[in-house]
């Protein structure tokens, strides 16, 4: 009898542990971000980047309109890369480009625009990267487009041609 | 009275330095319980990218900020998810991993103290 229970018994625990391996081992453990859209802006203070002015982000960015907070950086290449789409961007009125600029320094970040055009209407200086950790960003470039006080799609990497489209059709 | 008067000294710098080295271990314990996305098997505590870089600021902000272990956690995991965190806490997605250890013991016991008895 008591044989029997201590059989029954490990045969279940193996199950168990074959259950739990199995189910864990299944699952992926790659890291992939959440792409987690329809979440409202996120509330913090940061400093204008030309006026060093402090200002709320309920303040940048006003209801009923569509905007599109690109986080990047001097030192970011592909930053370099996915600008001219943002300055393409600029030509459509239904949206305006807030800029996150992400532990840079100004001078850099200066030449930068003079260098390349300056598509974004407000840039946020974020010094110590703080900013970027409230809207959930891993580093640069990252992009969200915002409509109501609401994240309704987030971009992590460059934006293409494709992306670009994207955001246009979505706007529209 | 002059006694007195050094002795309160002592006693406020002796609990200042208290209070910045707590404020410090609790820093070095979140930065430890918190996993850096962007790199392969370190904390933020271990590494030194940018990213881990910004969340020792904005935890240190945080903390001065007056918020406790568990508001920090919660800020973190409300803005990447329950994965930021190396100790996860016992939910429907993890409760198998807390409830297995203490049930196979249980087990275990169980068959011990029955083999014992039955030797006896």
């Amino acid at each position: 009898m008591n044989n029997k229970i201590l059989k029954i018994t490990t045969t279940a625990i193996f199950i168990i542990i074959f259950v739990v391996f199995y189910k864990a081992l299944r699952d992926t453990n790659i890291y992939t971000p959440k792409k987690k859209s329809n979440n409202e802006i996120p509330l913090f203070s940061a400093n204008l980047f030309y006026s060093n002015k402090q200002i709320n982000s309920s303040e940048l960015f006003k209801l009923d309109k569509f905007y599109l907070l690109n986080i990047w950086s001097s030192w970011c290449v592909p930053c370099r890369a996915e600008h001219s789409l943002l300055m393409d961007l600029t030509k459509n009125k239904k949206i305006k480009i807030i800029g996150l600029n992400y532990k840079d320094k100004k001078n850099n970040a200066e030449n930068f625009l003079n260098e390349l055009g300056n598509p974004y209407q407000e840039i946020i200086f974020d010094k110590e990267g703080i900013n970027a950790i409230e809207w959930g960003a891993f580093g640069v470039p990252e992009s969200f487009l915002i409509n109501d006080g609401i994240v309704i799609k987030k971009y992590i990497g460059p934006l293409n041609k494709e992306l670009v489209e994207e955001i246009r059709l979505l706007i529209k | 009275m002059k006694i007195l008067k050094l002795f309160f000294i002592i006693f406020f710098i002796f609990s200042f330095n208290h209070l910045e080295a707590n404020t410090d271990d609790m820093k070095i314990k979140i930065t430890k319980n918190l996993r850096c996305l962007i790199c392969q098997g370190q904390s933020v505590y271990d590494s030194d990218s940018e990213f881990a870089n910004s969340m020792k600021v904005l935890v240190d902000k945080k903390l001065n900020e007056g918020f406790s272990e568990k508001q920090i956690y919660d800020f973190f995991k409300e803005k990447y998810g329950e994965w930021i965190l190396y100790d996860p806490e016992l939910n429907k997605n993890t409760y198998i991993l807390w409830l297995l250890p203490i049930l196979i013991f249980l087990i275990g016991g169980a068959i011990v103290v029955k083999n014992f008895k039955i030797r006896k």
